[in-house]
């Protein structure tokens, strides 16, 4: 399907990520759903890590 | 990690087949373990009177003029500075108490036993609301209050429960839970159900028909009478989970006034803690959130067990009194099962299609998705003697479960358990 006729029908949109996006198409009265997301452990690269260590264990 | 699996199962099968039941009354330097005439207990992980906020000083204050050790508030303050005044917590007494959590010798008290396991737990009677000792007030309505249940509602409530004989509050619980209670800050149906539990046996106690009546219309006039006893029905299921070893299920928070702590059951006894939050809430008029104290009390051992604001979704009434809608109500227990590792096998919510109340918060699974577990909670004002300014939602600080993670991994990484 090229973009054009995506366009053309009605949209169902899921939104991950930045929740302004969400926001903006609500105020348009776009049905949308956002996603509660966060990256692994917030990010943390020590906490990821040590949580891959747990699911290394013996 | 089928290690850490197995020791998780192992604790969901002790905090899911736990059996509270309320088995009698005493005074705490009778039954408490370790309890003594200069020995106070209080609300939250270890602190010292240095650090403690304005509320648990108050209340430390009105139970030092409570027990006769202090006859004015300076005094009171003077002796708690001095060093002769030993402070502990109540979970290090297999007790636990609300707001403040203070619990002095000569306090009567509940006592709960976990059928299944033989532990025991204990918890004060609840105060009713107002300016009580629990939210810091020391005033002498507060202690002359005190003095009337220890000299006329706990001779009563003893003697009734000895007619009656053990009432399982796991049974009234999970009623309760189907009749829009989450028995943290909403006790209305389960305080209804003890009455009706207890009627007839204090009708037949010893006692003249005039106490009686004060005694059926303290508890009426008091939603959260309940309230203590759901959390030592809470901390006698979760404590034998203590101590299983590698486990990485919470099984105790609670907090100070100044700091929240946890306690993860691989990990023991070792307090994991940070700063206590100031909640965000509904409050009283003409308070703010600029008179509020940071979070205190130790009955977030509900939400522990997966009751309280794990279970908000039962009990839609609750968010007229924390703020928000019926539809954050569910929200909240949605998100819970985010966090938790299996569901209530007694603790069914209507609301939730009867899903079990989410239980067994797993630290791993706090820290991978960031979610924190919610509780909710009364407010107590800053300043010691005032009292409660209002209730909302509040959430513990994210390093309680990111140090007891990597505390955890030490631990493994110490016994050669990780490759």
């Amino acid at each position: 399907m090229s973009v054009n006729e995506l366009f053309k029908e009605d949209l169902k949109i899921i939104n991950i990520g930045l929740e302004s996006f969400y926001t903006e198409l609500k105020a348009q009265d776009i049905p949308s759903i956002h996603v509660q997301w966060k990256p692994f452990a917030g990010g943390n690269r020590k906490m990821a890590s040590l949580l891959g260590k747990l699911k290394s264990s013996k | 990690m089928d290690f850490i699996e197995e020791a998780n199962k192992k604790v969901l099968e002790i905090i899911q087949s736990a059996q509270p039941t309320l088995i009698g009354m005493g005074v705490a330097k009778d039954v408490v373990p370790g309890m003594h005439k200069h020995m106070m207990l209080h609300a939250g992980p270890p602190i010292t009177w240095e650090k403690m906020s304005g509320p648990l000083r108050g209340a430390v204050i009105g139970g030092l003029i409570y027990e006769g050790l202090a006859s004015t508030p300076e005094e009171a303050e003077k002796l708690a500075a001095s060093g002769d005044i030993e402070f502990d917590p109540c979970h290090h007494h297999s007790a636990v108490g609300p707001m403040a959590g203070v619990v002095t010798a000569s306090m009567p008290v509940f006592i709960l036993e976990n059928k299944t396991y033989g532990n025991k737990s204990y918890c004060t009677q609840n105060e009713g609301l107002g300016t009580v000792l629990r939210f810091g007030a020391f005033s002498d309505q507060v202690i002359t209050h005190l003095k009337w249940m220890e000299k006329t509602l706990y001779p009563i409530m003893k003697e009734a429960i000895e007619i009656h004989g053990p009432i399982d509050l796991k049974n009234m619980i999970a009623q309760a839970v189907q009749m829009g209670d989450e028995v943290h800050n909403r006790n209305k149906a389960a305080t209804s159900l003890f009455i009706r539990e207890i009627a007839s046996s204090i009708l037949k106690t010893n006692s003249s028909k005039e106490d009686q009546v004060k005694v059926f219309d303290f508890m009426n006039s008091n939603d959260h009478f309940f309230l203590n006893l759901s959390m030592p029905a809470a901390k006698a299921s979760l404590d034998p989970a203590g101590g299983v070893k590698h486990s990485t299920v919470v099984y105790t928070m609670c907090r100070n006034g100044t700091e929240f702590g946890i306690r993860v059951a691989g990990l023991g006894d070792r307090w994991f803690t940070g700063p206590a939050a100031i909640i965000d809430g509904l409050y009283f008029p003409g308070y703010s959130m600029a008179d509020a104290n940071p979070d205190i009390g130790d009955s977030c051992i509900t939400e522990t067990l997966g009751i309280g604001g794990f279970s908000m979704a039962t009990a839609p009434a609750i968010v007229q009194f924390v703020g928000g809608t019926p539809q954050d109500a569910v929200n909240y227990t949605t998100r819970m099962y985010e966090i938790t590792l299996e569901e209530s096998n007694s603790y069914k919510l209507p609301p939730m299609n009867f899903r079990g109340s989410p239980t067994g918060i797993d630290i791993r699974r706090v820290v991978e998705t960031q979610i924190l577990p919610v509780i909710n909670t009364g407010i107590a004002h800053k300043d010691a003697g005032v009292g409660q300014v209002g209730a909302g939602v509040v959430y513990p600080p994210m390093n309680c479960f990111e140090d007891a993670l990597e505390a955890y991994v030490e631990l493994l990484d110490d016994e050669g358990l990780l490759d």
